[in-house]
C-alpha cells in the first residue's frame, strides 16, 4: 500500500518537528501533491484516518491536500505546457526534448499545532 | 495553536536514514545493490547464479516480501548468508526497514549485499533504501515498453539487466528499442542483456559488479553515492 507509507513518513517527520519545538498536539497538516506524484489523495485521506489513530500526537488532526498542476518545460522552444494534457510532447513545436517542472512531488506545506 | 511552515519533502526523514546507512556501509567496506523488478522477473534466479559463479566472494542477501521465506531458502541453500524481510503490506523497503534488515543479517565477513525489494515496478523507486547502488531487472517476456509505463524505476536505475534473454526468439521483445527508449529516460545507465539459465552476459555484469565492490573496498567510497534522488 503506497499511499500508507507516505502517511507514515509524513508522521515521522511531523514527530521529529515536534519533539524539537515542544509541540504536543497537531491538529492540521497542509500537504501539497502533485497532479503527477502518483498519490491517490482519497486512499492518502483514508490511511491518515487509520494512521493518525495509533500517534497521540496526531490523534484527530485534519489531512488538508492541496494538488499542485503539472508541468512541463520545452527545451527547443523555451515554452512550457499542461503535462497531464500533451505529456512527452510539446505542443508549441513538436519537441520531445522536454522535462517536468513541477508537479511530481509531495511536501508538507505547514502544520497547526499547540 | 500556532501555524509552522515545514514546506519538507515527506521523504525527507527517509533520506536521512538513507544517507546514514550508506555512509556507515562505505565505512564497513560493503557494497548494497537495492534488486527491483516486477513479480517474476527472475531476481532470486539471477542472484543465484552470481552468487554460484563468484565462489571467491562472500555475499548477504536480504529477501523482502510481503509473506513467505521461499526466497531465503532458495539463497540460503546456495551456502549465501541470507535473511527474508517481511514488509507486513507495503510495497516497498524504506530506508528504515533496510537498516533493520542489515542489522539482522549480521554481515561481518559478507561484503556484497543485495537487498531484493518487493517484486513491483513502481513503489521501490520512490524510496532510496541507503544503497550504494540500485539495479533493475526488466524480463523479456515483460515487453519492450515498460520504460514508457513505468519511466520513474528507469530513472532511478543506475543498471538495468535485462533478463531471461534465452527468450528472445519467442517474443517480440526490440533489445534495440528498448534500449532506446530507456537511454532517452536515463543516459548514464547501464545496461546488461543477460540470461542466467545459460549464462549468457552473465560474465559483463559480475565483472561491473565486482569493480564496484572494488571501489568501496579502496576508496571506501562510491561515485553513484546520492546520486539516487527520490522524486516525492
Amino acid at each position: 500500500m503506497h499511499e500508507l507509507g507516505i502517511v507514515f513518513h509524513i508522521i515521522k517527520t511531523i514527530e521529529d518537528v515536534a519533539a524539537e519545538q515542544n509541540l504536543t498536539r497537531v491538529s492540521k497538516v497542509v500537504l501539497e501533491v502533485g497532479e503527477v506524484s502518483a498519490v491517490i489523495p482519497e486512499y492518502l485521506q483514508d490511511c491518515w484516518q487509520w494512521a493518525c489513530r495509533r500517534s497521540p500526537l496526531m490523534n484527530g488532526s485534519v489531512l488538508q491536500n492541496e494538488i499542485i498542476p503539472a508541468v512541463t518545460y520545452c527545451e527547443s522552444c523555451g515554452k512550457t505546457y499542461e503535462t497531464v494534457k500533451h505529456a512527452k510532447v510539446c505542443p508549441h513545436c513538436g519537441s520531445e526534448q522536454t522535462y517536468l517542472l513541477e508537479g511530481n512531488g509531495v511536501q508538507i506545506r505547514e502544520i497547526e499545532a499547540e | 495553536m500556532k501555524t509552522i511552515k515545514l514546506n519538507a519533502s515527506v521523504t525527507a526523514s527517509n533520506d536521512r536514514d538513507a544517507d546514514a546507512l550508506r555512509a556507515r556501509l562505505n565505512r564497513d567496506g560493503k557494497l548494497l545493490v537495492n534488486v527491483m523488478s516486477s513479480a517474476g522477473s527472475g531476481k532470486t534466479t539471477l542472484l543465484s547464479a552470481i552468487i554460484r559463479d563468484l565462489p571467491q566472494i562472500r555475499f548477504g542477501v536480504m529477501e523482502a516480501d510481503i509473506e513467505s521465506d521461499v526466497d531465503a531458502q532458495r539463497i540460503d541453500a546456495l551456502g549465501a548468508k541470507a535473511i527474508q524481510v517481511h514488509t507486513s503490506g507495503m510495497c516497498h523497503m524504506d530506508a528504515g526497514m533496510t537498516t533493520a534488515a542489515y542489522d539482522a543479517l549480521e554481515a561481518d565477513d559478507a561484503e556484497l549485499l543485495f537487498l531484493e525489494n518487493v517484486g513491483n515496478l513502481i513503489c521501490p523507486a520512490e524510496y532510496d533504501t541507503g544503497a550504494q547502488v540500485n539495479l533493475m531487472i526488466l524480463s523479456v517476456p515483460e515487453g519492450d515498453d515498460k520504460p514508457l509505463k513505468y519511466p520513474l524505476m528507469f530513472q532511478k536505475s543506475d543498471v538495468l539487466v535485462i533478463s531471461k534473454t534465452d527468450a528472445l526468439p519467442y517474443f517480440s521483445f526490440d533489445l534495440s528499442k528498448c534500449s532506446q527508449r530507456v537511454l532517452h529516460l536515463n543516459p548514464k545507465i547501464r545496461i546488461f542483456p543477460v540470461s542466467a539459465k545459460t549464462g549468457d552476459g552473465m560474465q559483463a555484469l559480475e565483472a561491473w559488479l565486482i569493480e564496484q565492490l572494488n571501489r568501496i573496498r579502496t576508496n571506501q567510497n562510491h561515485p553513484l553515492n546520492g546520486w539516487f534522488a527520490p522524486a516525492l
